[in-house]
């Protein structure tokens, strides 16, 4: 049977760009549909009812919501090319370990720096810092997270790589003054074709936050 | 290599719960370590110095976080008795509603018990509408896995006790009529050899809430 692979998707969104990764690690065509997230189209209200969000990954019909629960099931069906989590058990363990601190840190801490100011975001930059520190470390002298080659991790991580612009011009600093090694690691990844194709131009992402601190009136 | 393995959590924490209740299913000895919360242990720190958090299980020397993570490893280094399905599908929804409960369910039911006024009425409101989306998962289903329990079942377990607890400290009907899938679905899973008995104490459970209800609403 012909496989059909549709993501609901929003350029910007760093958890729609995991999915778009993982699909062309793959090597997977797919259909790709942008979503007016104000405006939100019907088959999304349908195929994610609960959450009502993007990305949602459609499969000859069936949906599978949430970023990271995508990309493992991206990385179960087509198990034959480029795996993204290890084989062994701790392995894996440890890579799910460090996926989910992303989900738990970078995205509402990186928000915290382009949507507050003075003391509330000096305090949000000194915490942004602090995870990325604490994720250099745990790459070490890896190329990837994932070792020789690209994993799940780099894969949950290295989309908001296209934000790091904007949190350094809202928050003005420097993240590769603080963080060298791991901007080594995520311009190591975008020579990826894979993820170089599913990144948005960082002025471009840039650019979205400010319509959006214009639109909800932040200076 | 005799295996070892080790269980750091707390007499009453419903996360740690649902790793004992996943060794039991599977039939895996362990050493469980209670933890005083307030006076972390220099192994806790040790085996989870990100989060210094409970649960950590440690085989053979190491150690694994987050119990979602530790379900997994679970099952994939204890076949017996598996608690995720084959198919990725399935996997994905199983996932998917364990990430609900944690995100969305838990937190508003807590929203529920500790604010006060405006807030509380939303955190309700969400609480029975999050409430919804689980009874509707349950239609036509003996458990939320189908005819055994699986990691959905371990991850909303926590309802089938807790929810008499809050309601018998605040007074409050919360399940009630309105879920009748659900209040079955407590019954059942209550009722599991695996399950039976495993509850902390409820008096100790009583008093625990109550002082916590008592923090959060001081009398004026």
């Amino acid at each position: 049977m012909a496989e059909e692979v549709v993501l609901l998707d929003f350029r910007p969104s760093p958890f729609g760009m995991r999915s778009r990764i993982a699909l062309a690690e793959k090597g997977i065509k797919y259909e790709y549909k942008e979503e007016d997230l104000r405006n939100k189209s019907a088959l999304l209200l349908q195929m994610n009812p609960v959450h009502k969000k993007i990305p949602v990954l459609i499969h000859n019909g069936k949906p599978v919501c949430e970023s990271l629960i995508q990309v493992q099931y991206i990385d179960e069906v087509w198990h034959d090319k480029a795996p993204l989590l290890p084989s062994d058990p701790y392995q894996k363990a440890t890579a799910r370990f460090w996926a989910d601190y992303v989900d738990k840190k970078i995205y509402d801490l990186g928000s915290r720096v382009w949507k507050t100011k003075g003391e509330e975001q000096a305090t949000a930059k000194k915490e942004f810092i602090e995870t990325l520190k604490l994720m250099e470390k745990e790459l070490g002298d890896k190329p990837y997270f994932g070792g020789e080659s690209l994993g799940y991790v780099d894969v949950a991580f290295i989309p908001f790589y296209s934000w790091f612009y904007a949190y350094e011009k809202c928050g003005n600093f420097s993240i590769e003054a603080e963080c060298p090694k791991l901007i080594a690691w995520a311009k190591r990844c975008m020579q990826k074709e894979s993820v170089a194709k599913s990144l948005p131009d960082q002025q471009k992402v840039y650019d979205f936050i400010l319509e959006m601190k214009k639109r909800f009136g932040i200076e | 290599m005799a295996e070892e393995v080790k269980l750091l959590k707390t007499w009453s924490s419903a996360f740690g719960l649902r790793v004992v209740w996943a060794l039991k299913l599977k039939g895996i000895p362990y050493e469980a370590i209670d933890e005083d919360l307030s006076n972390k242990s220099a192994l806790l720190l040790q085996y989870n110095p990100v989060h210094k958090k409970i649960p950590v299980l440690v085989h053979n020397g190491n150690p694994i976080s987050e119990s979602l993570v530790i379900l997994e490893y679970i099952d994939e280094t204890w076949k017996q008795n598996p608690i995720l399905p084959q198919d990725p599908l399935h996997r994905a929804r199983e996932r998917f509603w364990a990430k609900f409960n944690d995100e969305k369910l838990l937190p508003s039911a807590w929203g529920a018990f500790t604010k006060e006024g405006k807030d509380r009425e939303e955190a309700m409101a969400a609480t029975m509408e999050n409430l919804k989306f689980v009874e509707e998962e349950l239609k036509g289903k003996k458990f939320f896995s189908g005819e055994k329990i699986g990691l959905v079942d371990l991850v909303f377990g926590w309802l089938a006790n807790l929810i008499s607890i809050f309601e018998e400290v605040t007074g409050f009907n919360i399940v009630g009529d309105g879920y009748p899938l659900l209040s079955a679905w407590m019954q059942e899973f209550s009722e599991l050899p695996v399950i039976k008995d495993t509850w902390p104490p409820r008096d100790k459970m009583i008093i625990k809430y109550q002082a916590l209800y008592d923090k959060y609403h001081p009398a004026k």
